[in-house]
């Protein structure tokens, strides 16, 4: 901090840029500079100049590695089954979440409260070690799902090959985020002023119709804001296809846009390439957030009016 | 679903019914809440359960012996619960207990450093009017959007560069800086913080550190502790910064140990025991920790409904 004296005078102009100091540094260090690093990357390449006893060199090549990424089957393939994953994943976990919120603000539900904190606990239960969980209650030797059909002769339930392992792989981050989401929408609803509950009911509305007529509009700001968070977590699949990989067979180095990163930079060390996907992932997320919160702000405002 | 839609069916319009006598209207609701209340109940309950199974699961599967594990149903309780704890605890000489040691020592340093930065810098965006404060709340703003997992290749490759790649501080920096934290620190902040006690406490002679220390930080601790406890479950959770950084298996925290547990488990299922019961064993503090703080939980900082 700045000495005595001079500290009333320049104190009020100068303490904002001290407060925020620690938070930029550490935002440039380790955010901005490996953003601009990683572009840097992205537009070289290592190339081997002056023929066979050339050395390697690093060069310029402009947009090449992004129109490499955007031709790479293997690449694009893994966003296919990111799509097919976040289709499946995303609704589901923001519709159950929806759905359990709404039932916990009815008021003749009982036990709330063992409903509310069991729902939530897998929130506390990082990803991998969720997959590692459903995996082994995936896996033909340890599931008891599987051990039930197969008491039943209907055989082991094909949790791990295609297609499976898409609605496995997606139940995985379905558990894991239903209970946080419902918690963000129940606190939403929780402020809700309740007499305007009284006066619909007077009317004659039905609970149902409180629900969707009246709380499922109040809380579209908590909707959004879920929904945003469910599709960075789902763009950045990696841990969990990862962990159940030792288990199956249909999970390959690449199966996912983030395991295909992975492999370039540090298995195939083709950083470049690495930073390319990398910036395109990057810039697919803002992108798809960007047009998310307008699609979804541009819905609020039209149900408001 | 039966008794919601009859109650539906035979329930007349709004208009229609404000012209029926009081005290039938009044026993028709109480009847329908009455029958509203149980299959919601029923509804939540299944809910319930489902979250419930697999971590019912992996205590029962972490009480199995070896050869149980793969004949007898699944739900049925074994014998060999000391024999597997015995074996998560000594594997590798007691790895598994630095794993322990490492994710706490990460997230809880992590998430400390983080919320008094995240405090410091929500506060003054909050509550200073100064040139550049739009430019740098927009930044942070951005920050949230950026996937910090896409940064995990970058950030290995600058800290490798200056020789801090495979320590501990590569996992710990990083895990510092929360755009979001800082978000919600300044939500908290706009809503907690009056400007009449600041003014006040200027006219009185203090200066801007001490208002924060002695005034500003009391007034935001409720919204801290549940920027802390996003942030420690976070970084507890966080798998792929320390799987890129770090690469000595002394340093794992808990999820990348697990991780590799299992991977080399793959080829032996002996290990298989060993990696079940230590992610039964993993649970059990973080949730403890999430259940007994949960009263202290403020997502309405998340939700929008902070009110001061």
């Amino acid at each position: 901090m700045a000495p005595k004296p001079s500290r009333r005078s320049t104190g009020p102009r100068l303490a904002p840029y001290l407060f925020t100091a620690p938070a930029v540094v550490l935002y440039l260090l380790f955010t901005v500079i490996p953003v601009g690093y990683a572009i840097w990357l992205s537009l070289r390449a290592y190339r081997v100049q002056g023929g066979l006893l050339g050395r390697k060199e690093d060069v310029f090549v402009g947009v090449e590695n992004y129109v490499a990424v955007l031709q790479d089957s293997t690449f694009l393939a893994g966003f296919g089954r990111l799509f097919v994953y976040g289709v499946i994943a995303i609704p589901l976990t923001l519709g159950l979440a929806l759905l359990f919120a709404l039932l916990l603000d009815v008021p003749a539900v009982r036990a709330k409260r063992f409903s509310r904190t069991a729902i939530f606990i897998p929130y506390a239960v990082p990803g991998v070690v969720a997959a590692l969980l459903w995996g082994f209650m995936y896996l033909p030797s340890t599931s008891p799902f599987s051990f039930l059909t197969r008491a039943a002769g209907w055989g082991p339930i094909p949790f791990l090959v295609e297609p499976g392992i898409y609605g496995s792989l997606a139940n995985i981050a379905i558990w894991g985020g239903v209970g946080f989401n419902m918690i963000i929408i129940y606190t939403s609803l929780r402020g809700i002023p309740s007499d305007i509950y009284e006066s619909a009911r007077l009317d004659g509305a039905s609970e149902r119709q409180i629900a969707l007529r009246i709380k499922v509009p109040l809380v579209t700001p908590a909707l959004v804001l879920t929904a945003f968070f469910s599709l960075i977590g789902t763009i950045q699949l990696y841990g969990e296809p990862a962990t159940l990989q030792p288990m199956t067979s249909v999970i390959s180095n690449s199966w996912v846009p983030l395991m295909a990163i992975y492999r370039d930079a540090f298995g195939t060390d083709d950083l470049p390439q690495a930073a390319a996907a990398s910036t395109l992932l990057a810039m697919g997320t803002v992108v798809v957030s960007a047009l998310v919160l307008r699609l979804m702000s541009g819905r609020r405002t039209r149900a408001a009016s | 679903m039966t008794a919601t839609t009859a109650t539906t069916a035979t329930r007349p319009t709004g208009s229609r019914q404000s012209s029926r006598p009081r005290d039938t209207r009044r026993a028709g609701r109480r009847a329908r809440e009455g029958g509203m209340g149980a299959i919601p109940t029923l509804v939540l309950i299944l809910g319930a359960v489902y979250c419930l199974i697999p971590v019912v699961w992996v205590f029962t599967a972490a009480s199995k012996s070896r050869g149980e594990l793969f004949t007898t149903f699944t739900f049925a309780p074994g014998s060999g619960l000391w024999e597997n704890v015995v074996a998560v605890f000594t594997y590798q000489n007691g790895q598994y207990l630095l794993w322990c040691l490492n994710s706490l020592l990460y997230s809880g340093v992590a998430s400390v450093l983080s919320v008094l930065v995240s405090a410091m810098a929500g506060f003054a965006l909050a509550k200073y009017a100064f040139p550049g404060r739009s430019a740098i709340f927009f930044s942070f703003l951005v920050g949230i959007l950026i996937p910090g997992i896409v940064l995990a290749v970058p950030q290995y490759l600058l800290l490798s560069g200056v020789g801090l790649a495979g320590t501990q501080l590569s996992v710990l920096l990083p895990s510092i800086v929360s755009p979001f934290g800082i978000y919600l620190a300044r939500v908290y902040a706009m809503a907690a913080v009056p400007q009449e006690t600041l003014e006040a406490a200027r006219i009185d002679g203090a200066g801007e550190w001490r208002i924060f220390r002695l005034i500003v930080l009391p007034l935001m601790l409720p919204g801290m502790v549940t920027i802390f406890l996003l942030h420690f479950i976070g970084t507890w959770n966080n798998f792929l910064l320390p799987f890129i950084m770090l690469s000595d298996q002394d340093l794992y925290p808990l999820t990348v140990g697990l991780f590799t547990l299992l991977s080399k488990g793959s080829g032996s299922p002996a290990l298989y025991s060993v990696a079940i019961t230590g992610a039964a064993i993993s649970i059990i503090p973080l949730v403890a920790l999430v259940l007994s703080l949960q009263r202290y939980w403020r997502l309405d900082l998340i939700s929008g409904g902070v009110k001061g």
